[in-house]
């Protein structure tokens, strides 16, 4: 080993962080969540990419003109869309410390979210009744998938909203609920994003054709 | 002990391939000699193109064996220079050098890519030998079906299992398709291969130089007959081929929708087999995949989806498979049972003779800069995309 | 052919039963046998030595990256020798089976053998040996206490750890897929492979693609932001760079695979007609989007040893990289090429003359950055010293096998010549030729390198020296007998044979399978003989091979924290900057030391995930729906845990590192 001292010209020079302050706890779970959501993104690329390519493959079958509803498909977007905004709300609450409107909002937002999958569970039940299953044509395959892997995703958002409202609870607003609440908003919207996409491709250029 | 080493890896490298060279006298190397004049262009190019690159890979390898040989930590008298790392003018070799052969090879590709384009009619039947206007090609069409292969002779009107003829010295135009999983439809001394897909069609253009016999094989795994999947095939005189006609004629048997039926289903082993006539649309209901009487064609359904689909009313049309054409695959119908579409109103399948042939390509413009498509006049489409 | 009929499904096991158990095939009865017996001494062994306690405190709850990267190579090791026992069996098979000879495996078996290799090399081997050497790795060598995501790494290992066991499973209940490794539908769906094989096929590589998915995001972050203080990234070590290029590639192409088995599971459990032939179905879409994963996915393997190769070129020659700047840039060229040449992969599918050159030429210009590469490491050795120690013999060896790997994988993208070399064992031939020439022998050379570090004693060179040339050897005899068979238009994946001249090749090709045996063998004596002259192996120094980078600068093994205090980088060779100019190792002034605390979350999660995995398969529904809430319900428990980490003591910090410092004075350095 040379720890031999050449002090030489650079006798400034450190080498080791002697007066080092631990990294905060959690510093780059953002960037981690940030990450993971854009791999998310590429899953619903794949779907959607299914969807164009699939999506006019009706084997005979019902087009979108005959299935979709887009008075009902509105509602469920502003459904959606709302759950946002009260997600935004409930940010807000938190950044000034107010614990139980933060939950308030939050409990607004799952509730919203809860309305927009219960319009979707309708609408999904409807197609099956008539018989537009998934197994009728690669079109509708293609569009179950893709919708119903979006509304599982807002279930699992559900799930966790729920989760937090408790942790909140528990413990208020420490530093590792507010990242989480950062966390969950990020996903939140990042579903709204989505949505946006389905609502455009699938549904309006659906009735549009 | 160390400084023996990167000698004797070199040596090494270089004896194990010249150890086996006596053997190689003794192979059949048909991929780099075969019959065909296709087969033999593609093989050519593989010898230009490994040449090529062998300009940077043999440099490569002697410098690698000459450095870890010179620069060994035992010899002091090499120049050692541990800070050394950046020298602009090499970098700028060092990307160059690879940079310039990827120039040659990729132009070569490009050229080769188009020429040798399995779906562009054949120009010439050997170096110098051009197709002429009149000269049509023969026809067969091509179905890959658990674990064997179905030969059409539309012309003749005739088919065969496992047994192709074909004349020499004429351009031959195949048209592929498979009944139920992928295959590869490959014939090494005449041409290279390409997939045989269910419910889509793909060309091949081709043409035996020599008479002889040949092997013909699926190069996709498909299952577990798939190793028995060969065919003879016979590459004949004209008159010979005119004799193996007659005499597949004067044999009986049709193959019409009823014996397709039972002949794809699944078997191993399958010996050669001939009928002297065989319903002239069947393979136009193979690749719209409704051979079975009652179920919709692809293009029928194209055509159906293209004007928006059949509505809600649409949705009910859907029938059981009234038999099993997977039964030896192992197969119970699932969940879902085994379904297929109901034939609607159908439109006569086109027949392939109406298909207008595309005509043969001179070479003069591929030697310049444009590069003449007619080549993709002839692709159809697979049916869904 | 086997008319196995599906079962009968019934409510309490799905389909599984008795017939599932393969009793008739003396050859998996036999190796049950010999798993049981090894498993259960194990096992008695364990229990005897009363290291139950220690493994799971110490291994299997262990949320330190070091610890976690040794397991991955346990794992990797474990699976490769399954792995080669179905190559083995391979050429075997196919030296015996001329003549009328059926050889000795019925299709049923040798079809799933040849999808098992090919699965099991890629995702169960080749996959964990390079997650664990970028776990192991990359924190020292950028200076950190830990990855970004402690738990989530253990977490990752045991999710890809449940995949290789449910891939294993396959082999004594039930079957595995009979479909090529990349399984093709419509072969793989429900009409044609009605089994369970496929199914073990997705959900084992859906089960560790979680794992390797998430691990490919905490290593990410943690080279972003968890680097030392003036390490900026154009001062990241090669290997390090490598691995963040590799790591991108997990993340955004794993998620494709993940989609795309998830659509074909839709096709086989639920109806669906993604692939399907009827109903508007695309078979071709899956083939491509597979592709768009798969392509990436070479490089994903190859690109961490790329690194290797260029940390080993430049210790044992005694000298700087050269072209760091062009290596780093070249690693990236290919990072984002990667994407654009899947297409290689079926030219023979019928697209247009331009859409095939296209392609062919992206995939050439691939080779522009690897030549690049391959330039640099000869420039670095070019004016060095270099020490043939085992790491450089291995990266000698690799880039004399690999330009040639590299020049027929060119040959293949050119279209014409792919259309008559495509699914031919030309093409078999080519790519065991960069992945064991690239991928494997970077590997052996990243174990000698880096095994003194892990575990603070050398490599034994006499065994290491066998199975290096036997590996070597084994290699050429093994692969070049495929390359000319590839050009005498034999394809692959075949069981039987007609023409009795292509015999003698596929016995030169047995006995190179056999060399290479003994070559694993010896490196299997060479660990055991280590082990056991560990102290004549001893280093205590922590820098045995005179090293350039900072994971070097720690002792060997290095003490849980890696750091007792983090190091200032101020050169590209970090830790031969600190030597040069005297880095003056500080004694004194210890401080508590913040480190995340062991957790059994992830082993539990990802057990659980085994179970439903294996329901799934089996169609055993109440179990699915059972397990699928004790996951999410484990999950959710996990995330009320607020405590995850601890803090070690300033007094054990300055134990470990006082005992360090009397270490070091012994070694007279």
């Amino acid at each position: 080993m040379s720890t031999k001292t050449l002090a030489a010209a650079d006798e400034e020079l450190r080498f080791y962080d002697l007066d080092e302050h631990a990294h905060p706890e959690g510093h780059s779970t953002m960037l981690g969540f940030w990450i993971y959501l854009m791999s998310d993104c590429l899953i619903f690329a794949i779907l959607f990419a299914c969807y164009a390519v699939l999506g006019g493959n009706y084997a005979a079958g019902p087009a979108p003109k005959d299935l979709f509803e887009l008075p009902l498909v509105a509602l469920n977007t502003a459904m959606l869309l709302i759950s946002s905004i009260t997600f935004g709300f409930a940010v807000l609450q938190m950044q000034q410390g107010k614990v139980r409107g933060t939950q308030i909002w939050l409990a607004v937002t799952a509730l919203f979210g809860a309305a927009f999958l219960a319009i979707e569970l309708y609408e999904f039940r409807h197609l099956i009744h008539i018989g537009a299953t998934p197994q009728r044509s690669a079109f509708l395959s293609a569009f179950f998938t893709l919708v119903g892997t979006h509304g599982l995703h807002v279930t699992f958002g559900i799930v966790w909203l729920i989760t937090l409202m408790v942790q909140l609870n528990k413990h208020g607003l420490i530093a590792a609920n507010k990242r989480r609440v950062m966390c969950l908003s990020m996903f939140w919207h990042f579903l709204d994003v989505v949505w946006i996409g389905v609502f455009t491709i699938v549904y309006l250029m659906g009735m549009l054709q | 002990m160390p400084k023996m080493l990167p000698r004797s890896t070199a040596r090494f490298k270089l004896l194990a391939p010249l150890g086996l060279l006596p053997l190689l006298a003794g192979c059949n190397m048909v991929v780099l000699d075969p019959a065909g004049d296709v087969a033999r262009q593609q093989g050519n190019l593989i010898l230009i193109s490994t040449a090529l690159m062998l300009l940077i890979i043999v440099p490569v390898m002697i410098l690698t064996v000459l450095f870890a040989w010179r620069y060994r930590a035992a010899n002091k008298e090499a120049t050692y220079k541990p800070d050394w790392d950046h020298s602009t003018q090499l970098e700028l070799v060092i990307w160059a050098a690879p940079l310039l052969i990827i120039i040659c090879l990729g132009a070569l590709t490009w050229v080769a890519t188009h020429l040798l384009d399995p779906y562009r009619p054949l120009a010439r039947t050997a170096p110098g030998q051009a197709v002429t206007a009149e000269v049509r090609p023969v026809e067969v069409q091509v179905v890959a079906l658990d674990w064997k292969w179905l030969f059409i002779y539309p012309e003749q009107g005739i088919a065969t299992v496992n047994e192709l003829a074909l004349p020499a010295h004429r351009p031959v135009r195949f048209r592929i398709s498979a009944s139920s999983v992928m295959n590869s439809f490959y014939i090494p001394a005449l041409a290279g291969q390409i997939y045989a897909m269910p419910g889509m069609e793909t060309k091949l253009h081709g043409v035996f130089n020599n008479t002889g016999q040949y092997t013909g094989f699926s190069a996709n795994y498909s299952g577990a007959g798939f190793s028995d999947m060969r065919f003879a095939v016979k590459s004949l005189s004209d008159a010979d081929f005119a004799a193996w006609v007659a005499a597949t004629k004067a044999g009986g048997g049709t193959l019409d929708r009823a014996v397709y039926l039972k002949l794809e289903k699944p078997s191993e082993k399958v010996a050669a087999q001939r009928f002297a006539s065989v319903d002239p649309q069947l393979f136009d209901a193979v690749v719209n995949m409704c051979v079975e009487p009652g179920k919709m064609c692809m293009h029928d359904m194209m055509s159906i989806d293209a004007a928006g689909g059949a509505g809600v009313a649409g949705i009910g049309n859907v029938r059981s498979l009234t038999y099993d054409k997977f039964a030896a695959r192992g197969t119970e119908p699932g969940y879902w049972g085994r379904r297929y579409v109901g034939a609607l109103c159908s439109s006569p399948l086109i027949a392939s003779g109406d298909r207008p042939d595309a005509t043969p390509v001179d070479l003069a413009p591929l030697t310049g800069a444009g590069l003449k498509q007619t080549a993709f006049a002839d692709r159809s489409a697979p049916p869904h995309s | 052919m086997t008319p196995h009929p599906a079962p009968e499904t019934g409510p309490l096991l799905g389909k599984l039963s008795l017939d599932a158990l393969p009793l008739h095939e003396p050859i998996l009865v036999i190796t049950f046998i010999a798993v049981a017996i090894g498993g259960l001494a194990l096992v008695a062994a364990i229990t005897k030595y009363r290291l139950w306690g220690y493994l799971w405190k110490e291994w299997f709850t262990t949320v330190d990256h070091k610890r976690i990267g040794i397991m991955y190579m346990i794992l990797g090791l474990i699976m490769f020798l399954r792995g080669f026992s179905d190559a083995i069996m391979m050429r075997l098979q196919q030296a015996m089976a001329f003549g009328g000879s059926e050889g000795y495996l019925p299709a049923h078996h040798y079809d799933q053998v040849f999808t098992a290799h090919g699965v099991i090399m890629i995702f169960f081997v080749a996959m964990p040996f390079i997650t664990g050497l970028m776990n192991y790795i990359v924190p020292l060598q950028i200076g950190a206490r830990d990855v970004s995501f402690p738990f989530l790494n253990n977490f990752s290992f045991w999710m890809t750890t449940a995949g290789a066991v449910l891939c294993m499973i396959s082999l004594f209940v039930g079957e595995f897929a009979q479909t090529g490794w990349l399984a093709y539908p419509p072969l793989s769906g429900i009409a044609y492979s009605p089994n369970v094989g496929v199914d073990y096929y997705i959900w084992s590589l859906q089960i560790a693609g979680v794992g390797t998915t998430l691990s490919g995001i905490n290593l990410i972050v943690t080279m972003l932001k968890l680097r030392a203080p003036g390490m900026r990234l154009m001062k990241m070590p090669v290997f390090t760079w490598t691995s963040l290029c590799a790591n991108i590639l997990i993340v955004a192409t794993f998620p494709v695979l993940t989609a795309t088995l998830a659509l074909l599971t839709l096709d086989r459990y639920a109806g669906t007609n993604f692939f399907t032939n009827d109903f508007g179905g695309s078979p071709m879409m899956y083939v491509n989007l597979i592709w768009i994963w798969g392509h990436p996915e070479v490089y994903i393997l190859i690109l961490p040893l790329f690194g290797v190769f260029s940390e080993v070129t430049s210790t044992f020659s005694g000298k700087r990289l050269f072209g760091y700047t062009s290596m780093v840039y070249a690693t990236i060229c290919i990072t984002i090429l990667s994407y654009l040449v899947w297409l290689h992969h079926f030219f023979t599918m019928g697209s247009g003359a331009s859409v095939n050159s296209f392609f062919g030429i992206t995939t050439m210009v691939i080779s522009i950055p690897t030549g690049a590469k391959l330039f640099n490491w000869l420039f670095t050795m070019y004016r060095g010293r270099i020490r043939f120690e085992l790491p450089m013999m291995w990266t000698v060896a690799f880039m004399l096998t690999f330009v040639v790997g590299g020049m027929t994988g060119v040959l293949l993208a050119v279209p014409p010549a792919d259309f008559v070399l495509h699914n031919s064992l030309f093409l078999v031939a080519h790519f065991h030729n960069v992945i064991i020439g690239g991928v494997l022998f970077g590997l052996f050379a990243a174990i000698n390198y880096w095994w003194p570090k892990a575990f603070g004693f050398k490599l034994d060179v006499f065994w290491g020296k066998i199975s290096f040339w036997c590996w070597v050897v084994g290699f050429w005899l093994a692969f070049m007998p495929l390359y000319i068979l590839g050009l005498m238009g034999v394809t692959r994946r075949m069981r039987v044979f007609d023409d009795p001249s292509l015999q003698i090749w596929f016995v030169v090709a047995g006995i190179g399978a056999a060399v290479i045996a003994v070559g694993i063998a010896a490196m299997l004596v060479q660990f055991a003989v280590s082990i056991w002259r560990r102290d004549q192996l001893r280093d205590e120094t922590g820098d045995p091979w005179d090293g350039r980078t900072l994971e070097w600068a720690t002792s060997s093994p290095p003490p849980d924290y890696n750091f007792a205090f983090t190091p200032v980088i101020h050169d590209l060779d970090a830790w031969h900057d600190m030597k040069r100019r005297g880095h003056g190792r500080p004694v004194t002034g210890f401080r508590d030391i913040h480190m995340p605390s062991n957790t059994g979350a992830g082993i539990i999660l990802a057990g659980i995930s085994l179970v439903m995995g294996f329901a799934l398969v089996w169609h055993i529904w109440w179990l699915v729906a059972a397990s699928f809430i004790a996951l999410i319900g484990a999950a959710i428990v996990h995330t009320f845990n607020y405590k995850r980490d601890f803090d070690i003591p300033a007094a054990t910090v300055a134990a470990v590192e006082d005992a360090r410092t009397r270490q070091l004075a012994a070694t007279g350095a």
